[in-house]
């Protein structure tokens, strides 16, 4: 069996998706930031490293909420999608 | 102003549900809010679901709720690289009304149970969020939602392991990524036929399948697989710090769990149609937050009410039962028009009563124990090799069992450690 890689993963999920992101990261901490533990913790790769600086894409977010517990520069301004939008689980 | 409400349950999965039912059940004016387009959007778990809790609310439940499977096989797998060690256990009594549990799908579960609280007489509305609490003076009188002031006697707050609710109310501090497991799941499409073949199951039968081992490269947490009529729920639950420590995602080892070669023929030919990632409160009595104030109650995950003793791991019916205390507190509060945190101080001394609060003080100190890394690879590994010693035969003199295990077990774990290890095993779990 080959690896299904998590954008695969999530191309499979229903979400409705909003046109304002409802995670904002404070890029100018996370460029303070050396264990970027949000890299690991977020389940469907929001969040990634790119020539040295952390980006955030919110469209896959699950919703799970592990950026905001991991994060202890408070960087991550969480928040869930206004209601109805985001992930919509049709199994769970 | 609008209506005030007797009570309003922010969240509906299972404790804001059976929380709902029952208040309206006793004739209180009450309100459901869900952020979700429909009960169930935002809500996963693993998949299995065990108790009477919800038979006692709804008698023979398992005809009409969308219920799966019913849980009659359990299998324990200790896993290595290119080798398993099992234990399996199948009852037929767990083939029997009232059952002993069911595989379970939140997205229409909750629906279901949504529906029943909307028929015991509680409104339900959907694709609302609970943005904020309104106050009076110290007291909580209601919530804000869709930029609305609702206000009610009294608010429970059932809206997950993120809680905004309880945090806004000042009842919960910043949760520990240690406290915490993050759990990752797929569901993987097969028909019928060939999950009751390659799990030996008939009917509506199915088991629960947890796993330990190499897969999670030493991290505390297991792996499962539930099946369901027509798919199976399986996934990865591991510590989150651990996570980050060793800078792993959970999906890697998701992978790594789906590739090894005791589960990548279950899963052959299965489509994947769903991933979904949840956190798991798992620290237990010490991470529980304060569960009541003036106006107010959390239940459920909300409430951190969960069981980890690393042979079960289960919300969902402390999820049912803390609902119900609830809704039981309030229902009292209501005959005396009393809903300061005095009267509300009944809602602990139900659940102390109850299984939720006696369980998580028996195992209090069971979320320290699974974070013994020994669990996920020394021992998994010591249990396979013995085993592989014991079936090989190298046309060579056998050894007596005893040898065995020494030259497995020296180098690996010194005896000093298992003893104590079994000691911490025997005082925890």
């Amino acid at each position: 069996m080959k690896t299904t890689s998590i954008e695969d993963k999530l191309a499979v999920n229903k979400y409705d998706i909003d046109k304002d992101r409802h995670i904002q990261i404070r890029e100018d901490i996370c460029a303070t930031c050396e264990a970027h533990p949000c890299l690991y913790a977020c389940p469907a790769d929001c969040f990634k490293l790119r020539e040295g600086h952390i980006t955030f894409s919110y469209e896959g977010c699950l919703e799970c909420g592990s950026c905001r517990i991991v994060c202890d520069k408070e960087a991550v301004k969480w928040a869930l999608p206004r209601a109805g939008f985001g992930i919509c689980y049709q199994y769970g | 102003m609008n209506q005030r409400f007797d009570a309003i349950v922010v969240g509906a999965g299972p404790a804001g549900c059976a929380c709902g039912v029952n208040l309206a059940k006793a004739g209180l004016e009450t309100l459901i809010v869900e952020r979700g387009k429909f009960a169930g959007a935002k809500n996963m778990w693993g998949g299995a679901f065990y108790g009477p809790s919800l038979y006692k609310l709804f008698p023979d439940f398992w005809e009409e709720a969308p219920v799966e499977r019913y849980i009659l096989r359990h299998k324990y797998s200790l896993l290595t690289q290119d080798a398993s060690f099992s234990v399996d256990f199948t009852s037929k009594k767990y083939g029997n009304p009232p059952y002993n549990g069911f595989s379970v799908l939140r997205s229409k579960f909750d629906r279901w149970f949504a529906a029943k609280a909307e028929q015991a007489g509680a409104v339900v509305a959907t694709g609302l969020e609970a943005e904020d609490l309104l106050w009076e003076g110290n007291a909580v009188a209601g919530i804000k939602a869709g930029g609305d002031a609702l206000p009610a006697n009294v608010v429970i707050a059932c809206d997950g392991v993120n809680s905004i609710l309880a945090e806004k109310a000042g009842l919960r501090g910043k949760i520990s990524p240690r406290d915490i497991k993050q759990g990752v799941k797929e569901v993987i499409q097969l028909p019928r036929q060939l999950i009751e073949q390659r799990f030996n199951l008939r009917g509506e039968e199915g088991i629960a399948w947890e796993f330990i081992g190499s897969f999670s490269r030493g991290i505390p947490g297991g792996a499962f697989i539930y099946t369901n009529k027509e798919s199976l729920s399986i996934g990865i639950v591991v510590q989150l710090s651990a996570l980050t420590e060793k800078e792993i995602s959970a999906n890697d080892l998701l992978e790594d769990f789906k590739r090894h070669p005791e589960v990548e023929n279950l899963l052959a030919d299965g489509q994947l149609v769903e991933y979904s990632a949840h956190m798991v409160p798992v620290g237990g009595k010490a991470m529980m937050p304060t569960l009541y104030t003036d106006g107010m109650l959390l239940a459920g995950d909300a409430a951190g009410l969960t069981l980890t003793t690393g042979l079960v791991l289960e919300g969902g019916n402390f999820a049912i039962v803390s609902g119900k205390a609830a809704a039981e507190t309030v229902i009292l509060a209501k005959k005396t028009g009393d809903f300061s945190k005095q009267s509300l101080a009944h809602y602990p001394e139900l659940l102390k009563q109850s299984f939720v609060l006696k369980d998580l003080k028996t195992f209090k100190r069971a979320p320290l124990l699974l974070e013994n890394p020994r669990f996920y690879r020394q021992y998994p590994e010591l249990a396979c090799e013995l085993a592989e010693k014991i079936f090989t035969n190298a046309g060579i003199p056998r050894k007596k069992l005893w040898k065995m295990f020494r030259e497995s077990q020296r180098g690996r774990i010194s005896l000093w450690q298992m003893i104590r290890d079994l000691f911490r095993i025997k005082k925890s779990i």
